[in-house]
């Protein structure tokens, strides 16, 4: 390694600044010592811009048109704010948003609950804490197509598991049809949904309970603060920054629901499952309504700027 | 107040291990009948049958060949995650010791970037690639999962604490800004090197809806996609279906064990306040 290095070291690179003839005009200079730090950034950069930057502006463009995914005969219209008149008009974009929004409502209350209770318990010394956590982060390690995978085999009816339960439970016979009713299918993707990802959220909650200092819980218990006062007191305004984040990436990730609804009911049944992204997936990509949907994306980034935007602002307040 | 500590922390293990358990003793019986009976039962915890015939199905299935998808999708992931790696840190290192005047609104369009949610121009990235003849390729999975504004942004945050006095001792020897990134900037980042790594990794490995819109056959379809689609067309043959997530989940475990004690600083890396 240490002989590589060296002979590289010793080799002329064609990339070096210096020992070139000098340029004439100092721009010329200036842009000849500029250059390698320019191919470094170039890869990268050039990528997002072919993947991020004008698929961003497209994204406007296309929104303002009735661009279809396959070229077609019939040039493509200028149709101004239409498409964005008949998303807010359509009924069923309305059902894929109270249903987000019902979805984002219930998840995050309770997996943030549940992965800071779960954080707390890691952060306290109890016996057996390794496994503990080798448990709990088991289902990070599981791809989501996996998650939904298992989670359709519990869910199945009418002689799944969680039927089994169900008829035990209440000595019944009737049992619940998991995804197929449309009062019950949301609430199965939630379930699925907080098992496969607290832990993530748990992880980042230990993290900021471990960055509270120590002497603080001192000073409270010298108080005589008891546990849930010291919790109020010392604990929650200690995670307040994690607690922004946390709570804004779960958001975004809840608005973003789309795999387990598209693989377990394709947002049905009768739509009672049926999100945005999934919405904007049907008619961008099974209808190929290229330019509706893009419409679509851009209130859906809209949506979510806002939100990093309100992060930004929350978290500059508190210095 | 400890026994319900003990409560809860039995339960939500409980809550993990059930499932997962119930994967593996399903996957592990080769008898279809048999695994719809014990589905509802506490049978399909504990395996009483050690059979590893679905696994061989699973393996032998010519129309989702397994075998194939395991392959397109360690190929994507190993050689996104190189060319990742090194295109966002040599991208970070420039602006973070470069000179030019460009780096203030470069960086300013990065931490732009970072808002933009992915699926809000995933659509117009279907049309850039069908455009471009892209469909249904490795490098339509690879190309637009290389360049990352977050990933760049961390390696920027760690390049700009490094001394300045090292950096101005290299130039003073005469080393390329280039050269002092692939021998200082590069070599030191290596924790945050296996981060990017890790949250990448875990990225295409959970991917769907960019591969099920720009892949069409098994050619070049990763596992996720292959999954969903064995799952659809097998819906009465658990023990096989649970045999394919098994070995889904196996690489990911493995890569687990590699990285270990970084995984979790590496979860919590991504929590970089901002």
């Amino acid at each position: 390694m240490d002989r590589l290095t060296r002979k590289r070291r010793a080799a002329p690179s064609f990339l070096d600044s210096r020992g070139g003839r000098a340029g004439r005009s100092p721009a010329l200079v200036a842009l000849r010592s500029a250059m390698p730090e320019l191919w470094m950034l170039l890869p990268a950069l050039a990528l997002l811009a072919v993947f991020v930057f004008v698929p961003f502006l497209l994204s406007f463009q296309f929104s303002f048109t009735n661009e279809r995914l396959m070229p077609r005969p019939i040039p493509t219209r200028w149709l101004g704010l239409q498409n964005y008149e008949r998303v807010l008009t359509d009924p069923e974009f309305w059902t894929a948003v109270r249903n987000t929004v019902y979805f984002a409502a219930v998840v995050i209350p309770v997996q943030l609950s549940l992965s800071l209770a779960a954080a707390l318990l890691l952060n306290s010394k109890i016996k057996g804490l390794a496994l503990f956590r080798s448990i709990t982060i088991l289902p990070l390690l599981m791809p989501i197509t996996v998650v939904v995978t298992i989670w359709a085999a519990l869910y199945r009816t009418p002689d799944g598991l969680l039927n089994s339960v169900y008829q035990q439970l209440f000595s019944t016979l009737s049992y619940i049809d998991w995804l197929g009713d449309p009062g019950v299918a949301m609430v199965s993707i939630i379930i699925l949904s907080i098992w496969a990802s607290f832990p993530f959220q748990m992880l980042i909650y230990l993290a900021g309970l471990q960055e509270i200092p120590r002497d603080r819980y001192e000073a409270a218990a010298i108080d005589g603060f008891g546990t849930w006062a010291a919790f109020r007191h010392v604990t929650l305004p200690g995670l307040r920054n994690t607690n922004v984040f946390v709570v804004v990436i779960t958001t975004i990730g809840a608005l973003s629901l789309f795999t387990q609804v598209n693989i377990l009911t394709g947002g049905g049944p009768n739509g009672a499952t049926l999100t945005i992204i999934q919405y904007m997936f049907s008619n961008g990509y099974s209808a190929q309504k290229i330019g509706f949907a893009s419409a679509v994306g851009i209130i859906f980034f809209v949506t979510v700027a806002s939100l990093s935007i309100a992060q930004r602002i929350l978290l500059k307040n508190e210095d | 107040m400890k026994a319900l500590k003990y409560l809860f922390a039995l339960t939500i293990a409980l809550a993990i291990l059930l499932p997962l358990m119930m994967m593996v003793t399903l996957s592990l019986n080769p008898d279809k009948n048999d695994v719809l009976a014990i589905m509802g039962s506490w049978r399909s915890f504990v395996p009483t049958v050690f059979s590893l015939d679905n696994y061989a199905a699973v393996w032998s299935d010519p129309y989702h060949p397994f075998g194939r998808y395991l392959m397109n999708t360690t190929f994507i992931t190993v050689t996104s995650i190189v060319l990742s790696v090194f295109a966002n840190s040599a991208a970070a290192f420039s602006l973070a010791w470069g000179s030019g005047p460009h780096r203030k609104w470069v960086l300013g369009l990065i931490v732009a970037v970072l808002a933009v949610p992915g699926e809000s121009i995933v659509l117009s990235q279907l049309k850039i690639v069908s455009v471009l003849g892209l469909i249904d390729t490795y490098a339509v999975q690879i190309l637009p999962a290389i360049a990352n504004a977050f990933f760049i942004y961390l390696f920027y945050q760690f390049f700009s604490k490094l001394p300045k006095e090292l950096i101005e001792a290299a130039r003073v020897d005469g080393l390329s800004l280039l050269r002092i990134y692939w021998h200082i900037g590069l070599p030191s980042s290596k924790p945050l090197i296996v981060t990017v790594s890790t949250l990448h990794f875990l990225g295409i490995w959970n991917s769907y809806l960019w591969p099920i819109m720009v892949t069409r056959g098994e050619d070049v379809r990763p596992l996720s996609v292959g999954m969903s689609a064995y799952f659809g067309s097998n819906l009465t043959s658990w023990g096989n279906v649970m045999a394919f997530a098994v070995c889904m989940a196996i690489p990911v475990m493995v890569f687990f064990l590699v990285v270990q004690r970084h995984f979790i600083a590496s979860i919590t890396g991504s929590s970089v306040k901002g």
